[in-house]
């Protein structure tokens, strides 16, 4: 009996879990969010009234994969903010658990590679875990629809993360690129390694 | 003169081979083939990197697992996913300080969507995450384990 209650117990839990972390997908609402920039503003969708869409990143300061991403994910910025898809950056780190990339540091950060695009501070991580935010970089491209905003693609940025390749696969500008034509994207979910979010321990 | 330098360049070269055998390069294919023409039953596949700390710190465990099992027909193999680039700025370097006896390898991969689903489907991309293979049987987990999670997980096999 009691081996029942455990494992009760231990599928419940297992339960919550998969409840508080699951990633949305493509067709779902995009939570919106007012968070703290690193200019001290607040920032959420409705700070950019003319765009057509999204660009949202959960990246941070540390994670070699972010690192790895950063210029393209300022390139994105350039190339689409213009046209409608501003990039807007979250970082969904625990200040506590990763001291490197605490809110002075992501304005330090911010300066020093003059991000063209909000670099917001996820207080509590709940911006983070109402997407499901994974891993850094792990990148969401949301639509205005007359249903409100929705994510339409989720997932890498590209399929080279060493950056390396003459060649890639860009996830993410094809997806906007569809959008654009008022398609849906032809890829609506990739996986990527990244390093995963950074929560304090539990107690 | 001459032998100085030849000592040196012997020198040389035994470090390297040496720094070799401790870290090759493996792709998606020669590791299933590494685990289907293997002489061992069972397979314990991490995945890791040194860029991530928690399987960094759950790296001692593997080591534990395999020394003390050296009488069964198991092989751990730590695959690290660190750039290629980074094998021997990081890898290396940090395999040696660390002393790992388990099989190390730099995955030789550079495109995650084309290996994450062969390893396992379930898996996000996330590390630490392991996977168990016993003859036919392959079990995939996604997190980070304590030796005694770890060693349980053997245990069911």
């Amino acid at each position: 009996m009691k081996k029942v209650i455990l494992l009760l117990v231990l599928a419940f839990s297992a339960f919550i879990a998969q409840a508080q972390t699951a990633t949305l997908k493509a067709g779902d609402t995009a939570p919106d969010f007012k968070l703290k920039n690193v200019n001290n503003k607040e920032v959420s969708f409705a700070s950019f009234p003319k765009a057509k869409g999204f660009i949202v990143v959960f990246t941070c300061n540390t994670c070699p994969y972010a690192v790895g991403y950063e210029q393209r994910i300022i390139d994105l910025d350039k190339k689409f903010s213009s046209q409608g898809y501003p990039v807007i950056a979250i970082n969904p780190n625990d200040p506590e658990a990763s001291k490197a990339d605490a809110f002075d540091k992501m304005q330090d950060l911010a300066k020093q590679k003059k991000y063209p695009f909000p670099y917001l501070f996820d207080a509590g991580q709940k911006v983070t875990d109402a997407y499901g935010a994974k891993h850094t970089p792990h990148i969401f491209i949301v639509s205005k629809t007359s249903k409100g905003n929705v994510i339409e693609y989720v997932g890498a940025i590209d399929n080279d993360p060493e950056g390396t390749k003459t060649e890639k696969i860009k996830y993410a500008e094809d997806a906007i690129a569809a959008l654009k034509s008022n398609q849906k994207p032809a890829v609506t979910q990739t996986k990527e390694i990244g390093c995963s979010v950074k929560r304090k321990a539990k107690a | 003169m001459k032998i100085k330098s030849v000592y040196i360049f012997l020198l040389f070269v035994f470090t390297i081979s040496a720094f070799g055998q401790n870290v090759k390069l493996i792709n998606i294919n020669q590791l299933n083939e590494r685990i289907k023409k293997g002489k061992d039953s069972t397979y314990v596949v991490n995945f890791w990197a040194t860029w991530c700390a928690p399987c960094v710190k759950e790296l001692p465990h593997f080591e534990k697992l395999s020394a003390e099992h050296k009488s069964d027909k198991l092989a751990v193999l730590l695959i690290s996913l660190d750039f290629k680039s980074k094998l021997a700025s990081n890898v290396i370097p940090f395999v040696k300080r660390k002393n790992l006896k388990n099989e190390v390898f730099l995955f030789n991969e550079s495109s995650p969507q084309e290996f994450i689903d062969r390893i396992d489907p379930s898996w996000s991309g996330g590390i630490p995450a392991t996977l168990f293979i016993k003859n036919d049987k392959r079990k995939f987990v996604e997190s980070e384990f304590t030796y005694e999670q770890l060693l349980a997980e053997y245990k069911k096999l």
